[in-house]
This record gives C-alpha cells, sequence and structure tokens, in this order.
C-alpha cells in the first residue's frame, strides 16, 4: 500500500509522481511494495541474501527501471544487494533512490551494495538520490557501496545527489574500466546540522583509452562534517579529471584526500580540490539586485548544487 | 538625484596612520543626468561608487537619493529602492546560468528572446550564452560582458557601471559605446560611469575628475574633455619628451 507519506519520499528520491512505466522495484520498510519486469528487463529477487537482480536484455534501448527505497518505519536496520546485469549494446536510464522518514527515536539504516556489470558498448545513466525526514530523534543512516564493472567501450554516467535529512552516509563507489570505456559521475551533497557524510571513490582506469571524468560538489552547514576521498589510477594510457568543489559554512568541517596514480606513462591524470567560503563579493553582487543576505546565499547554494 | 554631502573613507594606513580614500566629497547628480567620473588611478573613484552602492560605509558625511537618507542603508536596501551597480571585476559563479542570472537582476524569469536582446547589447552571441554558466570557462570580457547585460536588465534608477570597458576587446568596446548611447537617449535612468575612454566620456553630460579623494575638476564634457586630453598628451608622451 503507497500512500501519501510514501509518495513524498518517492517524489524527492525518484523524481515519482505515480507508479511509474517500464520497470520497477520498489521497496518499502524491507519489503516489496510492488515490482514489474518487461519484455526486455526482468528482475528478480535473490534467494540466497535480501535484493534484486536485474537483467538488462543486449540491445535494449531507451528503457528505464526504477528501484526507489522507502522507509517509513523506525528502528529498521537493512542491508541491501542488488546486482545489475547490462547487456552489449544497451542504452537505459536506471532511478534507485532512498528516502527514509523517521519519526521515532530508533535509527533507521539503509545500506546499499550495488554491483554492475556493463557489457561492451552499452550506456548506463544511474540516478540515485538519498532523502531522509521526519522530526523524530532517531537517526537517518545510509551507507551505500556501488561497483561498477566496465566492459570495452561502454559508458556509465552517474548522478549521486544527497541534499537533505541523512543524518550518517559513508559512500563507498569503485570502478574498473576497460578499453575505451568511460565513466562520467557527478556528486552533489549538502550536510546540514550535525551530519556526517564521507565518500571513497576508486577508479582503475584499466583499458588503453578508458576515461573518467569525476565532479564533485558540496556544501556543509552548520556543525556537519564532509570527508572526501577520491582516487584515480591509471594503468594503461587513459585519463581521468577529479574535480572536488566545496563550500564551507558556519561551523561544519570538510577534509579533501585525493589520490591520483599512474601506473603507465601515457597515463593523464588530473586533480583539484578547493574548499572555500561563499565569497563576499558573489553575496553583494546578488544583494545588489535586492535580495537580503540569507536569500543570496540559497541562490548561490542552488546554483552550486544544481 | 542623488546627492552626496561632504563625504569621506578613511583608512587606518601603517603605524596607526589615517588615509583619506575619499576626502570631504560633494557631489550632486540630477535625474536623467549622464557623469562620467574619471581621474587617476587610485583616486577613490571605485571607492566612491562602492560608497553609493553601499557596499562600504563612510566615515563621514551623508548620501541621499531622491531625497531619502541612504548613508546607513544596507547594499539590499539601497537595490530595493534603485540603485544598481556593475562590478569593475564581477564574481562569478559556478553553476548558475546567464539566463538564471538576467533573470535574478531583473527580478523575475524573463523569457528568452529578452535575455537575447540584453546579451546582444553587449555584443555576446546570445544562444552561445544562454545557458552558459558564470564560472571560470568564460573569459574576463564575457564575464564583464554579461555584467553590463545583467544591469540593463535590472535598470536601476541610478545605474552606476565602474570601468565598464576594462577587460573588452575593441570590437566588442565599440558596440558597447553604442550600447550607453542609446542608454542615455532613453533618458530615463541617471548613470554614474567610471571610465578612462574618451569615446565613453563624449557621451556625458558631465565629466567629473576624482583625484586623492577629491574633486578637481567638475564640470560639462564642452568644459573639462579639452584639457582632460591635453593633460594627458603631455603626461604620457611614449615618445621619451618629458614636458
Amino acid at each position: 500500500m503507497i500512500g501519501k507519506l510514501d509518495m513524498e519520499l518517492l517524489e524527492q528520491v525518484a523524481d515519482l509522481h505515480e507508479i511509474p512505466a517500464g520497470a520497477y522495484n520498489i521497496r518499502k520498510n524491507s519489503e516489496a511494495a510492488g515490482r514489474a519486469s518487461t519484455e526486455h528487463i526482468t528482475i528478480s529477487s535473490k534467494e540466497d541474501k535480501p535484493g534484486i537482480d536485474i537483467f538488462i536484455k543486449p540491445g535494449t534501448k531507451n528503457e528505464s527501471v526504477h528501484l526507489p527505497v522507502i522507509i517509513t518505519e523506525a528502528g529498521i536496520t537493512e542491508t541491501v544487494y542488488n546486482d545489475f546485469y547490462i547487456g552489449e549494446d544497451a542504452d537505459v536510464l536506471i532511478v534507485a533512490g532512498c528516502g527514509i522518514h523517521n519519526g521515532g527515536d530508533e535509527k533507521s539504516e539503509h545500506d546499499g551494495i550495488h554491483r554492475f556489470f556493463v557489457g561492451k558498448n552499452a550506456r548506463v545513466k544511474y540516478v540515485e538520490k538519498h532523502y531522509g525526514s521526519g522530526d523524530g530523534n532517531g537517526q537517518r543512516v545510509m551507507n551505500p557501496t556501488t561497483i561498477l564493472n566496465l566492459e570495452e567501450n561502454s559508458v556509465c554516467e552517474l548522478e549521486m545527489v544527497q541534499i537533505k535529512g541523512v543524518d550518517s552516509t559513508i559512500r563507498d563507489s569503485r570502478a574498473t574500466l576497460a578499453k575505451g570505456a568511460k565513466i562520467i559521475v557527478t556528486e552533489r551533497l549538502m550536510t546540514h546540522g550535525h551530519q556526517m557524510a564521507r565518500s571513497d571513490m576508486e577508479i582503475q582506469l584499466d583499458g588503453e583509452g578508458s576515461s573518467a571524468q569525476i565532479v564533485s560538489r558540496s556544501v556543509a552547514r552548520d556543525d556537519s562534517e564532509q570527508v572526501f576521498n577520491p582516487r584515480a589510477v591509471g594503468n594503461a594510457a587513459c585519463a581521468a579529471h577529479i574535480q572536488c568543489d566545496s563550500i564551507i559554512m558556519d561551523t561544519a568541517r570538510i577534509r579533501s584526500i585525493p589520490e591520483i596514480a599512474a601506473n603507465h606513462a601515457e597515463a593523464q591524470i588530473i586533480h583539484e580540490a578547493a574548499i572555500g567560503r561563499i565569497n563576499n563579493d558573489q553575496l553583494v553582487k546578488l544583494m545588489s539586485f535586492g535580495m537580503d543576505e540569507t536569500e543570496a546565499e540559497e541562490v548561490i547554494i542552488q546554483g552550486f548544487l544544481r | 538625484m542623488l546627492e552626496i554631502k561632504n563625504l569621506s573613507f578613511r583608512v587606518e594606513g601603517e603605524a596607526g596612520s589615517e588615509l583619506g580614500i575619499i576626502d570631504n566629497v560633494s557631489l550632486t547628480i540630477p535625474d536623467n543626468q549622464f557623469v562620467v567620473v574619471t581621474g587617476p588611478n587610485g583616486g577613490g573613484k571605485s571607492t566612491l561608487a562602492r560608497l553609493v552602492m553601499g557596499i562600504e560605509q563612510p566615515t563621514e558625511g551623508q548620501i541621499l537619493y531622491n531625497g531619502q537618507d541612504i548613508t546607513h542603508m544596507s547594499v539590499t536596501e539601497r537595490a530595493r529602492i534603485g540603485v544598481g551597480y556593475a562590478f569593475q571585476q564581477p564574481p562569478r559563479f559556478k553553476g548558475l546560468t546567464v539566463r538564471k542570472m538576467l533573470s535574478l537582476a531583473y527580478g523575475s524569469t524573463l523569457p528568452e528572446d529578452v535575455c537575447c536582446n540584453y546579451l546582444t547589447e553587449v555584443g555576446l552571441c546570445s544562444k552561445d550564452y544562454l545557458n552558459r554558466e558564470i564560472d571560470m570557462s568564460l573569459s574576463g570580457g564575457e564575464v564583464k560582458r554579461i555584467e553590463i547585460a545583467t544591469l540593463m536588465a535590472r535598470n536601476p534608477g541610478l545605474a552606476i557601471f565602474d570601468e565598464p570597458e576594462a577587460g573588452i576587446d575593441l570590437w566588442s568596446f565599440a558596440m558597447l559605446v553604442d550600447t550607453f548611447k542609446k542608454m542615455h537617449e532613453k533618458a530615463k535612468n541617471t548613470v554614474m560611469i567610471i571610465s578612462h575612454q574618451e569615446r565613453i566620456m563624449m557621451l556625458a553630460d558631465r565629466i567629473v575628475i576624482i583625484d586623492r579623494g577629491r574633486i578637481r575638476t567638475d564640470g560639462t564634457k564642452e568644459e573639462v574633455l579639452p584639457s582632460l586630453l591635453g593633460e594627458f598628451a603631455c603626461e604620457c608622451d611614449f615618445r621619451g619628451a618629458v614636458k
């Protein structure tokens, strides 16, 4: 049964306003709340542990899979294993995401372990949004692990967003790229209150002509804490660019610990990182449009995390 | 009407000495006047502009706009009653598009064709720029032209431009001069431009020279420009003849 609160969470994490067309799997409070497979996309439950297998047939084009998880009860702790098998030449959109509404005093935690096997020449766009709400004292915790194996000339675009309400997150992302494979990661993160977020990322560029582009933008407000540890390893003639930009506010703390490594003379790996407060000239510029300081800050942050 | 009365801005210098950046300046600019403020670098022109916008607070004196004392008003409050300002070195904004910035300046979402018109006025091909972010991917000259376009979109009663020509190439500059000319012909705004460019001075109703924090000369274009050009010829003789 999907109620009003569930729909609010679904809208936040998966932009869903109704039950989606195409393949989907909705998980609510550790139970299946709806599933549909299609001719080209099959979703089946794992038999040995919680989670699902998603099989996308070779050549599947312009189809989408929605896999939202919602938790509306306090005191749930779950680890879910989802494996994606994306056939050669497929071109699909996968929208995952987790919304926790915790109105109780006990912790609610969802740890999603996602593995992607992306076939030759396939293209995948993976969108993952995390959102928390509820005014209980119980913590909202999400620890996603994302493991990607990109076969020859496959392309994977990851958009990972956590803007509001998650008290604690440890994000672990790992990718291995074969010849000609390409990965584009956009990570957007905002922490507030006493929240803590850590993002570890490792990209192994094994194949000739593989490339990675990682853009991480974050805002740390109030007394929150963020730690970034992106790592790119070039094992062939490849190219990687990592860019981490953070806005720091109030009494927040941010650490960025990048590592770039080259094990091949033709690996080109670049890292840029910057942490800074909102520039005073930016505020003045927007205030000269008649905004007050708080409104100007919001415009700057919204643009930055767009 | 803008009235600046006995305005001073002093800062503490080395060893506790006091430096007068603006020293007892009084200036009245009536409605619809187009005033160019010029003078040597470091003379206090930009500081005067920043004092009028409220970015800096004066140590003495008073500023009135349309009869209202705005001396202690914030930037926001001044903006809301019609004072606008274009930075000499505009800030960049990661993630904010040119279109969004123009809409923020205007106060509500602007249709695409209106945005395009503002960009065309400053010599930018609008379709290439509307959805670009105002970040480091734009050159200094591009950011500067977008800055000018935002003030045009804002269309304030008093528009202050701090060296609009800085960083702009010669071709775009010619177009910009035309734009300022049109703005003046419409004569709906009071315009204060800080500039060193003769072609912008040629548009002025009035030229004010600020030097060492004080008004050295204040008069019509016809009165001020000939002597000013003579002065430049004397001081900047690159052939080496010191006169």
